[in-house]
């Protein structure tokens, strides 16, 4: 469903992605770790062109992504995004938050899209929150607002990029549990976080990106749970011999959770 | 014009902005009244005088706009464009009404900067509030009371469209 063949991006002199490739098949769940600074947001908003690459070849469904103007915008409108900040629109309600592109993209009638937004919000669990503005909600609560804004465009798939990391850890819980459902439902997703649990359990494929580069990919069960492979085809950052992949997620940051006090 | 993406665009009301910001006002009317004939651009004294006034101040309020829009963060615009809104429609449905709250005071203050610098039009001959003032001073010689008569009738405009503006920011406003 998605296919990114040699992508590179650069941002000045500094190379943000260096020859990516990646595919993403339907219903399949990817998950994209990585160090801070690896390149994952640059590549989760190239596959929507909120970034422009500077070259390679993304097709979404088959066809080539186009490069703007309204091809583009309804490409836009069948990929949903989830940002780490939520991004609800500040000055209208958690229902006309769902409703607007659903009107204005798609031509859904007010009724119907309302009908819809609604049926969304009990499934995120936040019904009873439709008629208040996105600041009178908890950060949970005005993410799971904002993934079923996206999912109000009834999108082929969902690209999530760290979607729990602006979460109090108490929130983080509700947040992946949409998350999971939506895995279940079978909707195509790419996420990119630092919940190891997640990966751990919904994850179909994991992807390790470190220097704008994609170093591993794998099951997660392969991904977790047993060393990495040396030897010529696998460029290990930092690795030696010796250090397994849990060593490298730790020292990338992504070890045990937190330690709140 | 000057958030646009479009270079050409951004240029064009970037030189709009310096050019009229950066020669007072008086400056501009005096130009405007005497050399626009000399071109061959005959408009009456009022229309001519309304004409630059309102460019003049519109240089402020763009900029005030502008401002506004920077301040509406690139997760807004953002999030409207990922969701399959073109660039135009985000604008207008979800960055300009949240920049315009935010500057709803700014522009309140310049439509009552706008009012006062109609007095500057006394200088290139328009009858406004300043110089019908100015008139009847001639004809009672009670300078005074004429003079604070006009003040207090500017500041009873002034007045008013501060409330307005007041009374639209209450109404707007966002919670972040
Ligand atoms: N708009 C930009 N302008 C300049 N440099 C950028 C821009 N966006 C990203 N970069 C740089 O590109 C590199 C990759 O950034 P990216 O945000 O993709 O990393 P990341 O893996 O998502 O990191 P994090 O885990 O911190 O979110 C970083 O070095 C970053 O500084
Ligand atoms: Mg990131």
């Amino acid at each position: 469903m998605i296919e990114v063949r040699s992508l590179h991006k650069r941002f000045g002199d500094h190379t943000a992605l260096k020859d990516v490739d990646l595919d993403v098949a339907r219903g399949e769940v990817v998950v994209v770790i990585g160090p801070s600074g690896s390149g994952k947001s640059t590549l989760c908003r190239c596959l929507n062109r909120l970034e422009t690459p500077d070259s390679g070849v993304i097709r979404f469904d088959g066809a080539d992504l186009p490069a703007e103007g309204r091809a583009l915008a309804r490409l836009r409108a069948d990929v949903g995004m989830v940002f780490q900040s939520f991004n609800l629109f500040q000055h209208k309600t958690v229902l006309e938050n769902l409703t607007l592109a659903p009107t204005r993209v798609r031509g859904t009638s007010r009724a119907e899209a309302e009908r819809n937004a609604r049926e969304l919000l009990d499934r995120v669990g936040i019904g009873e929150q439709a008629d208040k503005l996105p600041a009178q909600l908890s950060g949970g609560q005005q993410q799971r607002a904002a993934i079923a804004r996206a999912l109000a465009m009834r999108p082929k798939a969902m690209l999530f990029d760290e979607p729990t990391s602006a979460l109090d850890p108490e929130m983080v819980g509700e947040v992946l549990d949409v998350m999971t459902g939506l895995a279940r439902d079978g909707m195509t997703m790419v996420v990119v976080t630092h919940e190891m649990g997640f990966a751990r359990q919904v994850a179909d494929r994991v992807v390790f990106m470190a220097d704008g580069e994609v170093v591993e990919t794998g099951e997660p069960s392969a991904f977790f749970d047993s060393p990495p492979r040396t030897g010529p085809g696998t460029s290990w950052p930092r690795s030696s011999a010796t250090s397994g992949t849990a060593v490298i997620l730790r020292r990338a940051g992504h070890g045990a959770p937190p330690e709140k006090g | 014009m000057r958030v646009s993406p479009v270079r050409v665009l951004r240029a064009a009301g970037m030189a709009y902005v310096e050019v009229l910001q950066n020669i007072p006002l008086l400056v501009w009317l005096v130009i405007a009244v005497f050399g626009l004939p000399e071109i061959g651009v005959i408009a009456g004294l009022f229309t001519t005088s309304v004409v630059v006034i309102a460019l003049y101040q519109g240089a402020y309020m763009a900029e005030a706009v502008r401002s506004g829009i920077n301040a509406v963060p690139a997760g807004q615009g953002e999030a409207a464009r990922a969701l399959g809104l073109s660039f135009v429609q985000s604008l207008r449905l979800v960055v300009l009404p949240q920049a315009l709250r935010t500057v709803v005071q700014p522009l309140g203050n310049i439509a009552i900067m706008t009012l006062m610098n109609t007095a500057l039009a006394a200088a290139v001959g328009v009858v406004e509030l300043t110089a019908a003032a100015n008139r009847v001073n001639l004809a009672e010689a009670q300078p005074i009371w004429i003079f604070v008569t006009a003040g207090l009738a500017y500041m009873a405009l002034s007045g008013v469209l501060g409330l307005a503006s007041g009374a639209l920011e209450r109404k707007w406003a966002i919670l972040r």
